[in-house]
């Protein structure tokens, strides 16, 4: 790699270099001859290499030589911005934020035309409706972004403690500067990215958990710097003189490379590497260890968790897809409607005395306005007289009701955990009718529905089984010690697999408060690793006999069947990946052998062990596997001394690589781990495992890795197909022994299959961040659910990363069931009712202007224009849409087939959209033909003095008002005090207003002068309400519009009542999907299967429910 | 505004303030309202044929009645209509028909009709237009309501709206606007004849116009004098108008602004045909009808052009009821929407009864 960039030098440590700062912009200089000669494989790579420069940080400022002049580099200080405004820029960047929304922008766009052209409604009409939305949003997000300020500023001024001088320093957070040594205590959280230096314990390990930033909840290990481990005391640190090299700042969390030299008085520099292993990043927080001394590296704005921060990602659920479908539709509806107008306007006044009779002459101006112009103007004058059709409260609505929505949830009592003191969580409440439409539920069974308990079943040694508790035909027979066991295998092969499982892991031990330090108490003593299985297979170890003790310096301790206690020196690890889907030790017994251990997943086993070792386990492991038990084979390989000398010596250089470190290991990790000999399996259960459910389809991770991988083979590159297929038609399928990837490509396939069906995964928050990725996928959402079984302040960190989360797994039913689907069916019906109600808003007004010779004459009074969708008919659709229980929770959530019904979007479907259109234009023609035969004659009062056109236009407007709300309360099914409230409420207020703005003549005020240029409903409402006629019609018309829709209901329900013999009694809603019964039919799934396991030679032990 | 709490935001431990709700209370549990819980005692009310089939049945039983009522009522009205347009050339309007607004001599013409049954209770009269675009928009916002209603500043500067017709010679119109300026001014009279005498009828003027309209919305302007001419100082009659607006009548309490005549047109029609209140005949006595059948002529002082656009003048007599004039639609659309319902209930009553006997134990339960 160095060919790249000829003339570098190559000497792997120089002080010049790290010390001359020009020299830190230099390209990077990687690995050194004899890696690079001793595999061109790595070479291969060498395209794809990212170069980034590197920056070079002085550990506490010191310079590291005398000769070099010590430069100050410049690095950003550690102030963390989050907020998106400031005081003085806040007006213009929300504003143009909050217009670049399509909705806003085209009530801005009417606006502006009320404003320029001569149009029928005065800009207030738009303008007043535009400025409420504008101003509630802003003050909104405002107060949002205030609480971050105020929590950027309590994070930046949260202090902290450094060590400058060889004394502790309290300082403001934001003061840290790369280079600082910052000191941190348990549950501190780390102020900025550091390069781990020394801990409180010997071992210079601490335990870290990145909940927060990655919502992995559980505890990793960090290393400090081994040559820096020693320096525990703010003297110590102080003495060390070093230079740390390490890339500039990059978002990958998991990715770093660094190395650090040491300067000691009169000796080489020492060069030792640092990975990310080293380096604790900011936002995690320090766990059992009592405080640990870090240089600080990447500060502020440059630190991983910053680089890592995201704005807002607008995501889109379902619905707002299909309210963005139906918007086009009402635009055109729109647009065709001002296109038609204009036409006809201009057919009809191709006669000149319709243009401009005598008693209507037009001013100068307007008859000197080209014609083209004019036109144009008509049309955006109709454009604007129709607008309304668009309804512009909707959003708010919508909105509104998904944040006061979401309440529920976590008010939800029965889904509080007495245990955990934690309730439900709703952390994005933009998908809560996303709940109601889940079709495929991915949960990760290992922590999610054992709630991370497992338990060591049996284990295989040799091909003999070991089975605690029950005797068995094949092994041996149970006596009453768990120590005490016998088998065919020789002992000391029984011996050689248990020390195996206690030496092969990476558990920790956290000990108990009242440790004396020397012999860990096993009683009190806890262990922690990253997975469950790990800690089931060493207590699974210490049945049989053999406990794992703890760490003591280099040191593996472990008690055997004799109570001696064994010391394993541990040299050298590489853990666990989803690639390698398996983990190596390698340790130096006291008697001076070094031992290779190794375990992992069969698949990942049994290629590199002898082959005649295999067949005995084989059948075990596979049966295992097939009872649902996670299984792992053990396997081991005694290393020679010069073996040893030369794979340490790679395996040193590896590690202080700069760049792919991990692939550089795990390559001389494949070089060791052949010819392995094959000790045993080992079977862990998940306890709710046996509860065993109905599945389907049983895949594991090999196989599916052959899916989703093929080889070149043309033939094979359908698998996923099929394979996608046959799990689509299955009702359950399972993947075990799965990487973490392969979760996310599971989730990804299904996803992306045709319809983009909804998907919920499910998980504990514990090696999930694929999955979470997944979920944040900005297009295609797939809401996580976090079910916090942990307890405490991590679980809930990363129940905060997830979209939902609820404390226990059996939450999910009402969760999902109910709430899912009262929230879908109360949106859907939000979306399409104000659809509905703007059109036959609308209707009448378009349709009067076919009497009124197409001069854009409004229909109704600018008040009630405007106040229509702000006041008179916006409350009872949000009560409903807060309260509605069509059917009630219980029903729900014990019938999961009423959750089929509304699978599919089914509500916001185009055929009920076109119902719910068709009832909306119905009801408008009513309205407007019927008040047109009453104003055949327009003397209706008993008076005989008449009516004008003012008159008209409420009789519409109060026909409408009623039937809309009148149209609202046959829906509701589950009638409040709310309800009742804000129905009626609504229906006289509407008449209040109506007297009220009838009932003065308005001083005109500066405010109100579009408004009130014309006293024209002065006493309109009081004399329409005089006249019995009116009413006698007003009555009838508002029954004809509701009529058909009680028609269609009772046809309904009668016609399914004899369909049906089932007892309960539920109301259906119109829009509800006929219930769909079974499945597809046996014959092609069986088909596709055998299919698919005669080519992938897959194992499917079980097709029930199919 | 859309309402999440972005992970990432709160990554670094920031205190989730920003509301997400049941985060970080102090006590977590929630509370154990109706309301939290979504169980408010609340009606629930399911349509069913049992529930709907009584309110059919009682809904046509009470619309049909009503319907007929108003069916009766409407019927009974009398009501006669003349066209008096003139567009057939033997009609006696016909000479007027090319009638312009500067004609210097009024256009008479009389028109005799028979009443073939007596109108016992008040008459009123109407005139009515058609193919009249009172309700256009240009039309509709022609005027100045604060002139109208007595503003002293706006009498002198009417608004914008009011153009072409503010002003005149370089004073302000008053009233203003295309509305006042187009005002119908044919003269209407209506004659009894017995036995080739001419009875003349009283026609009475006040009255026609909204009681509110009369006296709070039209004001004259305001000043010292009640002299209306000097009230009007400063301003010019509409180009239309033989005369200016403080000589539309004689009696003070109907003149200017607050001329009924005027308020009535101010009015603006809803539709392009449309008819206004014009007169009102009382009764006199119990004893004779308001109009005895017999013969009538109508004498009018034809000032109004209505040809030019393809109009139609009327002269209507009607009689008013407590549904106010003849009006089939409403008597009609109550029959048949009663109908319809009590039909519908027959239906689906044997609809229902037949299989409400097949399954016996499914049976309204609500």
């Amino acid at each position: 790699m160095e060919k790249t960039v000829p003339g570098d030098e190559t000497k792997l440590v120089s002080n010049h270099v790290l010390g001359n700062a020009a020299l830190s912009t230099k390209k990077e200089r990687l690995g050194d001859p004899k890696l690079s000669t001793a595999g061109n494989r790595i070479l291969t790579c060498a395209g794809e290499e990212k170069r980034v420069g590197t920056r070079t940080v002085f550990v506490g400022h010191r310079p590291v030589s005398e000769t070099d002049v010590y430069v100050e580099q410049k690095f950003c200080d550690n102030r963390i911005v989050s907020s998106k405004y400031t005081v003085w820029n806040f007006l213009p960047k929300n504003l143009f934020e909050q217009f670049r929304r399509i909705a806003n922008f085209y009530f801005l766009i009417i606006f502006l035309v009320q404003v320029i052209v001569d149009t029928p409604t005065s800009p207030v009409t738009s303008g007043l409706p535009l400025f409420f939305v504008i101003i509630v949003t802003a003050i909104k997000q405002g107060y949002e972004d205030w609480l971050r300020h105020r929590a950027d500023k309590e994070v930046n001024k949260s202090s902290v403690f450094m060590v400058e001088n060889a004394k502790q320093v309290k300082k403001h957070s934001e003061k840290i500067k790369v280079g600082d040594i910052v000191e941190v205590k348990a549950d501190e959280t780390f102020p900025c990215d550091l390069i781990f230096l020394a801990s409180s314990n010997d071992d210079g390990i601490c335990y870290v958990t990145t909940a927060s930033l990655d919502g992995e909840s559980n505890f990793k290990t960090y290393y400090a710097v081994r040559d820096t481990t020693g320096l525990r005391t703010d003297d110590g640190i102080d003495s060390l003189t070093a230079a740390i090299e390490c890339e500039q700042p990059q978002p990958d969390l998991y990715k770093f490379v660094g190395r650090i030299n040491i300067y000691r008085s009169n000796q080489e520099p020492v060069a030792r590497s640092l990975g990310p292993e080293n380096l604790l990043l900011k936002g995690s927080t320090l766990k059992n260890t009592k405080k640990i001394y870090g240089v600080a590296v990447y500060t502020g704005m440059e630190t991983k968790m910053a680089l890592n921060y995201q704005g807002k990602s607008q995501k889109r659920s379902a619905v707002e897809k299909s309210i963005n479908a139906f918007l086009i539709v009402y635009l055109c509806i729109l647009v065709s409607k001002a296109t038609v107008c204009t036409t006809l306007k201009y057919i009809w006044q191709s006669n000149p005395f319709n243009d401009e009779p005598w008693y209507n002459q037009k001013t100068i101006k307007e008859r000197d306005t080209f014609k083209i112009l004019r036109m144009f103007t008509d049309f955006l004058s109709f454009m604007v007289l129709f607008n309304f059709i668009i309804p512009v409260s909707m959003y708010v609505t919508v909105e509104m009701q998904k944040f006061l929505g979401s309440f529920f949830i976590a008010w939800d009592k029965e889904m509080y955990d007495e245990e955990i003191k934690e309730g439900a969580l709703v952390n994005t409440s933009d998908l809560n009718e996303e709940l109601g439409q889940v079709e495929y539920v991915f949960t990760d069974k290992t922590g999610t529905l054992t709630e991370n308990s497992m338990k060591f079943i049996e284990c295989c040694i040799d091909g003999h089984k070991y089975k605690e508790g029950i005797s068995e035909v094949d092994g041996f027979s149970h006596t009453d010690g768990p120590s005490k066991y016998y088998g065919k295998a020789e002992k000391c092969r029984e011996e050689l697999f248990l020390r195996a499982l206690c030496l092969c892991h990476t558990v920790q031990i956290k000990e108990g408060d009242n440790v004396d330090g020397l012999i860990v108490n096993q009683e009190c003593s806890t262990y922690i690793a990253s997975s469950p299985d790990e800690i089931a297979l060493v207590k699974g170890a210490k049945k049989y006999g053999f406990t794992f003790l703890g760490h003591e310096a280099d040191c593996m301790k472990v008690q055997n069947q004799k109570n001696e206690i064994e010391k394993y020196q541990l040299l050298h690890v590489l853990n666990f990946d989803p690639v390698r889907r398996r983990m190596s030790v390698i340790v130096k017994t006291s008697t001076g052998k070094f031992l290779l251990f190794c375990k992992g997943a069969d698949s990942s086993i049994f290629p590199r062990v002898q082959q005649d070792e295999i067949q005995q386990t084989k059948v075990h492991v596979e049966r295992n596997a097939m009872d649902g038990y996670r299984t792992l084979c053990v396997a081991f390989k005694e290393l020679t001394q010069e073996d040893y000398k030369k794979i340490d010596e790679q395996l040193s250089e590896a590690k202080m690589a700069l760049q792919d470190r991990e692939e550089k290991m795990a390559r001389i990790f494949d070089d060791i781990e052949t010819d392995m000999h094959l000790i045993g399996a080992t079977a862990v259960e998940d306890r709710s495992w046996t509860v065993s459910q109905e599945y389907g389809l049983i895949i594991d991770g090999s196989t599916l890795s052959l899916i989703f991988n093929p080889s070149q083979d043309s033939s094979s590159s359908n698998y996923k197909s099929i394979f996608l297929q046959i799990c689509l038609k299955c009702t359950a399928v399972l993947c075990c022994r799965m990487a973490p990837l392969q979760k996310a490509q599971i989730v990804r396939m299904v996803k992306n299959t045709k319809g983009n069906p909804i998907t919920l995964s499910i998980g504990d928050g514990a090696n999930d961040v694929s999955m979470i990725l997944e979920a944040h996928h900005p297009v295609n959402r797939s809401p996580y659910l976090c079910h916090s079984g942990i307890k405490g302040k991590e679980g809930r960190q990363a129940a905060r990363n997830s979209d939902y989360a609820v404390p226990r797994f059996k939450h999910l039913r009402k969760l999902l069931l109910a709430h899912g689907h009262l929230y879908y069916v109360r949106i859907a019906h939000l979306v399409q009712y104000f659809f509905y109600k703007n059109l036959c808003f609308i209707l009448p007004q378009f349709l009067y202007q076919f009497f009124c010779g197409f001069s854009q004459q409004p229909l109704y009074d600018a008040a009630y224009l405007t106040m229509y969708n702000i006041c008179f008919t916006s409350l009872p659709i949000l009560a409903y849409s807060l309260l509605e229980q069509h059917i009630n929770i219980e029903t729900l959530t014990s019938d999961p087939r009423l959750y089929m019904k509304i699978s599919d979007n089914a509500m916001l479907q185009w055929k009920p959209f076109l119902y719910w259109t068709c009832l909306g234009a119905f009801e408008g023609l009513v309205f407007f033909f019927g008040v047109y035969f009453l104003f055949q004659n327009s003397s209706l009062e008993d008076n005989g003095k008449v009516f004008g056109n003012w008159t008209f236009g409420t009789i519409v407007f109060t026909i409408l008002v009623f039937t809309v709300t009148l149209k609202l309360a046959l829906d509701t099914r589950f009638w409040t005090w709310m309800n009742h409230f804000v129905i009626w409420g609504s229906l006289a207020f509407y008449v209040f207003f109506s007297f009220f703005w009838g009932g003065i003549i308005w001083q005109v005020s500066f405010f109100f002068q579009p408004f009130l240029k014309q006293q024209r409903m002065y006493f309109v409402f009081a004399h329409m309400v005089t006249s019995v006629s009116t009413w006698l019609a007003i009555v009838l018309l508002i029954f004809i519009s509701l009529f058909p829709e009680i028609l269609l209901v009772v046809f309904k329900n009668a016609k399914r009542k004899n369909h049906q013999t089932v007892p309960f009694n539920l109301p259906m809603l119109l829009s509800y999907k006929p219930m769909e019964n079974g499945y597809i039919s046996e014959m092609k799934i069986e088909d596709a299967v055998t299919n698919l396991t005669q080519r992938c030679h897959l194992r499917i032990p079980q097709m029930q429910q199919l | 505004m859309a309402v999440n709490y972005n992970a990432k935001e709160e990554a670094d431990g920031h205190p989730s303030g920003v509301g997400a709700p049941g985060g970080a209370g102090k006590s977590r549990k929630p509370d154990n309202t109706a309301f939290k819980q979504q169980r408010l005692p609340a009606w629930q009310p399911i349509l069913t044929a049992g529930t709907v089939l009584p309110a059919f049945f009682i809904i046509g039983l009470i619309f049909i009645p009503i319907g007929i009522g108003i069916f009766v009522t409407s019927n009974n009205i009398r009501e006669y209509e003349i066209d008096y347009t003139g567009t057939d050339s033997y009609s006696p309007c016909n000479k007027c028909l090319n009638v312009s607004w500067n004609s210097t001599s009024p256009c008479t013409c009389t028109i005799n009709f028979t009443l073939d049954q007596p109108f016992e209770t008040n008459v009123f009269m109407y005139y009515g237009l058609s193919n009249f675009y009172q309700n256009h928009r240009r039309y509709v916002k022609s005027r100045d309501d604060s002139q109208l209603n007595g503003d002293n500043s706006s009498l002198l500067n009417p608004s914008k709206e009011c153009e072409p017709y503010s002003t005149s010679e370089g004073k302000p119109i008053a009233p203003c606007g295309a509305i006042a300026n187009s005002m119908f001014n044919d003269t209407l009279e209506l004659f009894r004849i017995d036995n080739e005498t001419r009875i003349p009828i009283t026609l009475n003027k006040k009255g026609i116009a909204w009681w509110t309209d009369k006296n709070v919305k039209f004001r004259n302007p305001s000043g010292n004098t009640n002299n209306l001419t000097a009230l009007f100082q400063g301003t010019t009659k509409p180009v239309n108008w033989p005369k200016p607006v403080y000589m539309l009548d004689s009696e003070t309490d109907n003149n200017g602004f607050i001329n009924e005549d005027f308020i009535v047109w101010m009015r603006t029609a809803a539709l392009p045909t449309f008819r206004k209140l014009y007169r009102l005949i009382e009764r006199e006595n119990n004893l004779q009808p308001t109009l005895q059948a017999g013969k009538y002529s109508l004498d009018i002082t034809y000032n109004y052009p209505v040809h030019s656009f393809d109009g139609r003048k009327r002269m209507i007599l009607s009689t008013i009821s407590w549904m106010g004039g003849k009006n089939p639609f409403l008597g009609i659309a109550y029959i048949t929407v009663g109908s319809i319902c009590f039909f519908l209930g027959v239906v689906l009553l044997v609809i229902h009864h037949k299989y409400g006997n097949r399954n016996t134990s499914a049976d309204i339960p609500n």
